[in-house]
């Protein structure tokens, strides 16, 4: 078996986002870059699947600047075995990225897709769904516990009810949520490895996908504040300030 | 002429409150028609509901057997060919929507706006990103079709309109794969408020210190009538269930009031409570960010305010 893992370079988890001044996007000079965390998670999750021997091959695919190829050698370095970067300079919209994916999951003859429930950048929580989707195959969205067995994965799934639990044939896309595992730490050695491992890289325009964006951003603002509150000293003034609110009819 | 497609979320016998909140946000978009779609095995109980609520046009039932669990699989591909007919296609950014939405708009060939916040004009929206530390400004090129999801934090429910829309069947010719099957759900919260739609929510932190001290926390919520939260910290403690948790990799609420104990307010949390009406903030450090975002902070033991809390409410 063949499991292909995408894996997004995102400003760091740990980053305090900024909005520019002009409004124009969100301040990335000098800011960390990483691999978007849920994505970690997935190709951990793939690690772990061929670590098991149920899979033979784990490929790392990345979609942007060339500079994603940072976030594919540390995804060589935890373990996978390939990567491949379609460079785009402009912004790959959920659609188009999916669109990417599906090519090369019939190139390779990929039999799992693992990737993110979302982008910690734009939040959109589409791509897996999308695949699927362009794939006509299953998916298992926001997975905290994935089981393999006789061609088919059992997941887990946090749903706002709880958890559900879906079976589903494979070939499929499972997109990960953060209780699925917890992401092995690189080790120096392996980083020298990752160096000699191949990495190939495509022209997005060499894909022959359909990349329009369907939307255009117009504007960034920052988040609305907050008014300051006010402090009480006791229980009773807490009630009475409830009170004043109309919290406690 | 501009026809809105709203898909229902229901639990198969009652409406679930996110789908009043897309009526809302579907309201702003001055469509000359709000139709609302309802999958299920037996549709009667969310058409009903969804039949009385205000802005709402008609309400369609697709009955069968296969639509007894909320399977984007399954869902999906009805859902785009039942939405070829409208300018959008609206359903609410819950685990359900999200699941079900990008796939039916790939289906449709178009892409998806994710977390509409607010309705500038028919084809300029607002949507967080960043778990909501910017907010962008996106446009859609005139005559889109539309498929998105509404952030049900920034919509208040659609209120009863004293009248019913019309109810009307209708059979959707989509093939459906057997590729995935629908085993269980193992549900936390009981019979409690639903922690995405209550007015009232009650939540602890790392502060509770246990599973066994969390009673203090579902007591007060009994008392107020509210549902039940955490934090990520009391989460990952093992003191509940993370269907509990409240931020940016939990849920984000909006309640009226929102009350946090021994809660510290790290940033991922303050994401998930930012569009609440009141936030009022108990912690024994002084220091706690919770209190920068609070309305009403009170310093002290939460295992001696919450009983005086509820002495205090006894009156």
């Amino acid at each position: 078996m063949k499991i292909l893992v995408c894996l997004k370079r995102v400003v760091d988890y740990n980053v305090r986002i900024r909005v520019k001044p002009d409004g124009s996007g969100v301040v990335t000079d000098g800011v960390k870059m990483s691999i978007n965390p849920f994505d970690e998670i997935a190709l951990e999750e793939a690690l772990r699947i061929r670590e098991r021997g149920d899979a033979e091959e784990v490929i790392a695919l990345s979609i942007g600047p060339e500079d994603c190829q940072q976030q594919l050698r540390t995804g060589l370095a935890m373990g996978a075995d390939r990567a491949i970067l379609v460079t785009a300079e402009a912004a790959v919209e959920p659609l188009a990225a999916a669109r990417v994916m599906l090519k090369l999951i019939e190139r390779e003859g990929t039999d799992l897709v693992i990737l993110g429930k979302q982008a910690i950048d734009d939040d959109c929580n589409q791509t897996g769904q999308m695949l699927a989707a362009l794939w006509n195959r299953p998916q298992a969205t926001f997975a905290s516990k994935l089981e393999l067995a006789d061609g088919r994965a059992t997941v887990t799934r946090e749903v706002d009810a709880g958890l559900e639990v879906i079976d589903v044939e494979l070939p499929a896309v499972i997109t990960t949520d953060l209780r699925l595992n917890e992401p092995r730490y690189v080790k120096l050695p392996d980083i020298m490895k990752a160096k000699k491992k191949p990495l190939e890289t495509l022209a997005i325009a060499d894909l022959q996908v359909d990349v329009t964006p369907g939307v255009q951003v117009e504007t960034y603002e920052p988040p609305p504040t907050r008014a300051k509150g006010i402090m009480v000293d006791s229980v009773e003034a807490l009630v009475s300030a409830m009170r004043d609110k109309g919290l406690l009819g | 002429m501009s026809k809105v497609l709203i898909l229902a979320e229901h639990d198969q016998a009652g409406l679930n409150p996110s789908t009043a909140k897309c009526v809302s946000c579907a309201a702003e978009l001055g469509a000359d028609a709000i139709d609302v779609v309802v999958f299920a095995a037996d549709a009667s109980g969310a058409a009903g509901a969804a039949a009385g609520l205000e802005h709402v046009s008609r309400v369609i039932t697709v009955e069968r057997a296969e639509n007894s669990s909320p399977l984007a699989a399954i869902i999906a591909p009805q859902l785009a060919t039942l939405g070829a007919d409208y300018d959008y296609v609206l359903g609410p950014s819950t685990t359900f929507g999200k699941d079900v939405l990008p796939r039916a708009a790939a289906l449709a060939g178009v892409g998806q706006i994710s977390d509409i916040m607010a309705v500038e004009n028919p084809q300029r929206f607002q949507r967080p990103i960043y778990a909501g530390n910017a907010i962008i400004t996106v446009t859609a090129p005139d005559n889109a079709k539309i498929f998105a999801t509404v952030r049900v934090a920034s919509y208040r429910a659609a209120g009863e309109s004293g009248s019913a829309a019309p109810i009307e069947s209708a059979s959707v010719d989509a093939e459906l794969p057997t590729h995935t099957r629908y085993v269980e759900l193992q549900s936390g919260s009981g019979d409690r408020p639903d922690l995405q739609t209550a007015r009232r929510v009650v939540s602890g932190g790392r502060g509770v210190g246990s599973e066994d001290n969390f009673k203090v926390i579902f007591n007060l919520a009994d008392r107020l009538g509210a549902g039940v939260g955490a934090s990520r910290a009391a989460v990952d403690a093992g003191y509940v269930p993370n269907d509990m948790q409240v931020g940016q990799t939990g849920k984000i609420i909006a309640p009226d009031l929102y009350m946090a104990f021994g809660i510290s307010g790290a940033i991922q949390h303050l994401t998930g409570i930012k569009d609440a009406g009141t936030i009022v903030a108990v912690n024994k450090d002084a220091d706690a960010p919770i209190f920068e975002v609070a309305d009403i902070g009170l310093v002290g033991d939460l295992f001696e305010i919450i009983p005086a809390l509820e002495r205090a409410l006894g009156d």
